[in-house]
């Protein structure tokens, strides 16, 4: 019963994404959908480190800038293709993510809150200080990805925008596969039982602390990976990437949506990546309207929009 | 050479010494029971023999293996493992993977294979998940399955909560207060429960005010005062004993010993 949850819950998706494109009005309608995606894959990370192990982390956005800088310095230094840049920049992710993990996943609550933060403004500090390298403040240019003109020459043409729709699409739900795969699995139901009791999870036989890495390392993975596309499509990359209204915004993402639910968490990215498109008929009241819609979801759907309605429909049909 | 051995175990909170010197053994299949009035340090001794607080004098012995300063999870690997007074239940997880759970040393394996679903975490998650409804059935939990635990009753936790130990097959098993707050009923359950624990060569350890459940299923009480070990030995003996007595009249309890709770 639980696994065919998991493949209907893929499908679900993966339907709405093969569907979606027969609306669009227009071309650009593809890069707000490769944005949505790409938020999405960073989000469903935050779900396993913050809904799953119930950890917090206002740093992640450090993570996507290591992945975005390493898209746009690799190749060029490195003489590394793209691909495997995003590689290397998830490695170089992992890495870091056990070497400050180890010492900061001590710590609890607002303390754990403080320190992730501390961690992304220095990861956003470097990127902006270190101009030699990084260009500084400005930002430095991207190559693109190779395989869409491999693709080209095989005869399938596709715009840049439906090309980066379709690759956002898979890595993300190649990423919900995956954060499926590991909520109903032995290491999943540690985190979410050290997340409820942590007493309780050692005298079974958990090792917190590692389980808490885990989680730590695994959502750093994906925040890596989605800020290498971001900078791919974008074909540029700035220290904001990495800055901290990028980690809060993920964050907030995961909790609008649902933070105990990785469908959530896209249903999160999708209505904060598309409210400020939507909003523009409120010109400059357009962060107000934003702010009170967040508001109220949290007061009347506090377990955030997907889960909040499940349990509503749930509770009608009994 | 005992099953689980405490020796001079002490432990002091300021400059109060919570638990002061105490010592017994365990024994496959016993029941050792540990009694006193509120405050004699009951609680605290359960949390130094599992490894949540580290004592400052004596040693406890697992198969003659010094444990003294092991943490919770490598004891409940050697086979040691407690349930806590006040409960300690995954609310947000089914009551079938509460007990799932209890699986995790048996159940895990590499992390890959679980990002993956590789088959042999699938087949590792199902021998688990086999094993789970068996244990469930055993505390008569099975039809509840997968209601969240947030929504049990009290004493259907306090089941689940030893079924959850149980998974990890034990071999000494703390248990603190295991039918506080339970009905007649519920506590008659839990009793019979224990009893058979115990008979299939789990040593257990109970912390319990239900001095009728005590006297009826102890095989050896250690009764404790001021953090102290004032009296050892058989019910009868223990019930008999005047330094016991004195401490349960004399503290101003309304228990006694050989009344109800």
């Amino acid at each position: 019963m639980k696994l065919s949850s998991k493949w209907m819950q893929l499908a679900a998706l993966a339907v709405l994404v093969a569907v979606l494109p027969l609306f669009f009005p227009s071309g650009y309608y593809y890069r707000v959908g490769a944005l949505i995606f790409v938020n999405g894959l960073a989000v469903t990370g935050l779900v396993i480190l913050i809904g799953y192990a119930g950890q917090i982390s206002l740093g992640h956005a450090g993570f996507a800038g290591i992945g975005g800088y390493a898209c746009a310095l690799a190749p060029a230094h490195l003489g590394l293709p793209p691909s495997l840049s995003i590689l290397l920049g998830a490695v170089i992710s992992a890495l870091l993510a056990m070497l400050i993990g180890k010492p900061i996943l001590r710590l609890r609550g607002y303390y754990l809150a403080v320190a992730t933060l501390g961690f992304g403004i220095l990861v956003s500090m470097v990127l902006t200080n270190e101009r030699a390298l990084t260009g500084g403040p400005d930002g430095m240019a991207v190559q693109g990805l190779a395989l869409r003109k491999i693709l080209r020459g095989w005869g399938w043409k596709l715009t840049s925008g439906e090309f980066w729709y379709i690759l956002s699409a898979l890595a993300m739900l190649v990423g919900v596969w995956i954060a499926l795969n590991l909520f109903q699995s032995a290491t999943g139901r540690a985190m979410r039982a050290l997340h409820g009791s942590e007493v309780a999870a050692r005298t079974v036989g958990i090792d917190v602390a590692r389980l808490k890495l885990q989680a730590f390392v695994i959502s750093a993975v994906y925040a890596s990976v989605a800020g290498s596309l971001l900078a791919l499509q974008n074909q540029f990359v700035t220290p904001d990437i990495a800055g901290f209204m990028h980690s809060i915004e993920m964050v907030t993402m995961a909790v609008l949506g649902g933070v105990g639910s990785v469908l959530g968490a896209v249903t999160g990215s999708a209505i904060l990546t598309l409210l400020p498109q939507v909003l523009t008929v409120f010109a400059e009241y357009e962060q107000l309207v934003l702010g009170l819609v967040m508001i109220l979801v949290m007061i009347f759907l506090p377990r955030g929009l997907l889960p909040s309605i499940a349990a509503k429909l749930k509770g009608r049909g009994e | 050479m005992s099953l689980l051995e405490v020796s001079g175990l002490g432990i002091g909170f300021g400059g109060l010494r919570a638990v002061d010197n105490v010592g017994f053994s365990a024994q496959p299949g016993e029941i050792v029971s540990i009694i006193g009035p509120n405050g004699a340090g009951k609680t605290t001794l359960f949390n130094m023999i599992s490894g949540v607080y580290l004592p400052d004098s004596g040693h406890v012995r697992l198969d003659g293996k010094d444990v003294t300063a092991a943490e919770p999870h490598r004891l409940a690997r050697m086979g040691l493992t407690r349930t806590f007074q006040n409960l300690q239940i995954f609310q947000e997880m089914t009551v079938l993977e509460n007990v799932i759970v209890g699986f995790h040393q048996s159940e895990s394996g590499s992390l890959i294979a679980d990002l993956l679903a590789l088959p042999a975490a699938r087949r590792r998650a199902q021998a688990a998940r086999a094993q789970a409804q068996e244990l469930l059935k055993r505390v008569r939990l099975d039809k509840a399955a997968e209601e969240l635990a947030g929504n049990l009753s009290y004493g259907a936790l306090k089941r689940l909560e030893i079924a959850r130990a149980l998974a990890m097959q034990p071999r000494v098993l703390l248990l603190d207060e295991p039918a506080a707050g339970c009905n007649a009923v519920e506590t008659e359950e839990i009793d019979h429960l224990i009893a058979e624990l115990a008979k299939s060569g789990i040593a257990i350890l109970l912390v319990e005010h239900d001095m009728k459940m005590v006297m009826r299923i102890s095989n050896h009480i250690v009764v404790l005062d001021h953090g102290e070990k004032i009296a050892e030995g058989s019910p009868e003996s223990v019930s008999k004993n005047p330094a016991v007595i004195a401490a349960y009249l004399g503290a101003g309890d309304e228990e006694s010993v050989d009344a109800d709770s």
